[in-house]
């Protein structure tokens, strides 16, 4: 039921706009929405519906940001009730990152994801003849190598600048 | 998770929870085996790398043993921590400890081919929250598939040492691996439903098709083994060891959550 008082969706833009405030846990220089997990937002009168796309099933982040996004909208005086749900309905893919969020994550030295090849391949062997290729967030070039696809985080590589000779990581393409 | 309140017949319900229970026992075992080489690894790339593979493992099997709690009105931790170990059902690939490192990339090549066959028809699955978790896992699996495939190649075409201790390690777990596609109890439901898009035995061919031509130009001729039917009930010392260690939290305090 949608109160009568509430246009639903001014409401739920107001809403958009608090999550765009909140940081990503791990990587701070990016929001929740700009990273692409938020899926959808319902509001029902003072309750409110937040369905998350974890980026990794594993990720650990997953538990804080369910907290914080029901602490800022309560706070906000958005909601009294807020429920977030996990979901891979649909899947997070690095390819929801705004463009804004991979400036940002360019400004804080990630390489933002390439974008995830189409078709049936995915997951599979053969597909893996063809590495995401990195350009180095402090000097732009392409010639850079992969070190390590596993990082820090479970979203982010390691990679390598033959150019500046910096290391950088790249927010993975999954 | 994506709440979706099935309604199946008591014998689906519980070859289904069979296979999530398999699946997840799985993940979560070779993922303990994995946490093993944090801070011993060969180099520090590789600290990171099994570190983290290990970590998305175990997220894996956390998601799929909460949608089998959620199917058998259970809880996601009991069933994780709160079994003794005749109780689990990962495949008897996974009853090894974690050996030298040539032992390690060979288990994980043979498992994350495997896996690999496996979730591709798991992500097909008539139950919609099956086939979306898998169908996820699949891009993450890429890059253990990834990993799995540079260190078999590396140690394949290397000093003849490396090359010696990763054949043995084959040939020493060819038998076991085939049991990633051991008989499930219940199995022709699940086929019948749509469950399980492809019986064990269709996904096991799949898999030899494609593992073989990659396993003997290094380990030579391997025997035709069919997978057993206790092939995800035999459990060895080494796990029962793995399983002392992982349960450790789970029996100092009563209720810790993970």
């Amino acid at each position: 039921m949608v109160s009568p008082t509430t246009s639903r969706p001014a409401a739920e833009a107001r809403i958009w706009e608090e999550l765009a405030r909140i940081p990503d846990p791990e990587i701070p220089a990016i929001s929740v929405v700009d990273l692409g997990v938020i899926g959808s937002v319902e509001v029902e009168g003072r309750r409110v519906r937040v369905e998350l796309l974890p980026t990794f099933v594993g990720c650990p982040a997953i538990g804080v940001m369910q907290e914080q996004i029901g602490e800022r909208l309560r706070a906000e005086g958005l909601a009294d009730d807020v429920e977030v749900a996990i979901t891979f309905d649909p899947p997070w893919t690095s390819d929801r990152i705004s463009p804004a969020g991979r400036e940002r994550l360019r400004l804080s030295g990630f390489a933002p994801p390439t974008p995830v090849p189409a078709g049936p391949a995915l997951g599979q062997l053969d597909e893996l003849a063809v590495l995401p290729i990195a350009v180095c967030p402090y000097c732009g070039s392409r010639n850079t190598t992969m070190d390590n696809p596993f990082g820090p985080t479970l979203c982010r590589a390691i990679y390598h600048c033959a150019e500046c000779r910096q290391p950088f990581e790249q927010f993975k393409r999954v | 998770m994506t709440t979706a309140r099935v309604e199946l017949e008591v014998p689906v319900r519980d070859a289904l929870a069979g296979l999530l229970l398999s699946v997840a026992d799985d993940e979560f075992v070779i993922g303990f085996w994995d946490s093993e080489w944090t801070g011993i690894a060969p180099m520090l790339e590789e600290d990171v790398a099994t570190s983290s593979i290990a970590q998305d493992e175990l997220g894996h099997a956390k998601a799929l043993y909460e949608l089998l709690a959620e199917l058998t009105d259970d809880d996601a931790d009991r069933i994780a921590f709160g079994r003794e170990t005749d109780a689990y059902r990962h495949a008897a690939l996974l009853n090894h400890a974690r050996g030298d490192w040539a032992f390690s990339v060979a288990r994980r090549y043979l498992y994350e081919t495997a896996d690999g066959v496996r979730l591709a028809s798991l992500a097909r699955s008539a139950h919609e929250p099956l086939a979306l978790l898998a169908g996820k896992m699949r891009r993450e699996e890429t890059y253990h598939l990834l990993h799995a495939d540079a260190w078999f190649r590396r140690l394949a075409d290397g000093a003849p040492e490396g090359r010696d201790r990763l054949r043995d390690a084959v040939e020493c777990l060819w038998a076991d691996a085939q049991d990633v596609f051991a008989p499930l109890a219940g199995e022709d439901l699940l086929v019948r439903d749509g469950l399980l898009p492809e019986p064990m035995h269709e996904l096991h061919a799949a898999w030899l098709a494609r593992s073989r031509p990659i396993l003997e130009p290094l380990a030579g001729d391997l025997a035709d083994r069919r997978p057993s039917a206790d092939g995800r009930t035999r459990r060895t010392d080494d796990f029962a060891w793995l399983h002392g260690e992982f349960t450790m939290v789970a029996r100092s305090e009563e209720g810790a959550t993970w």
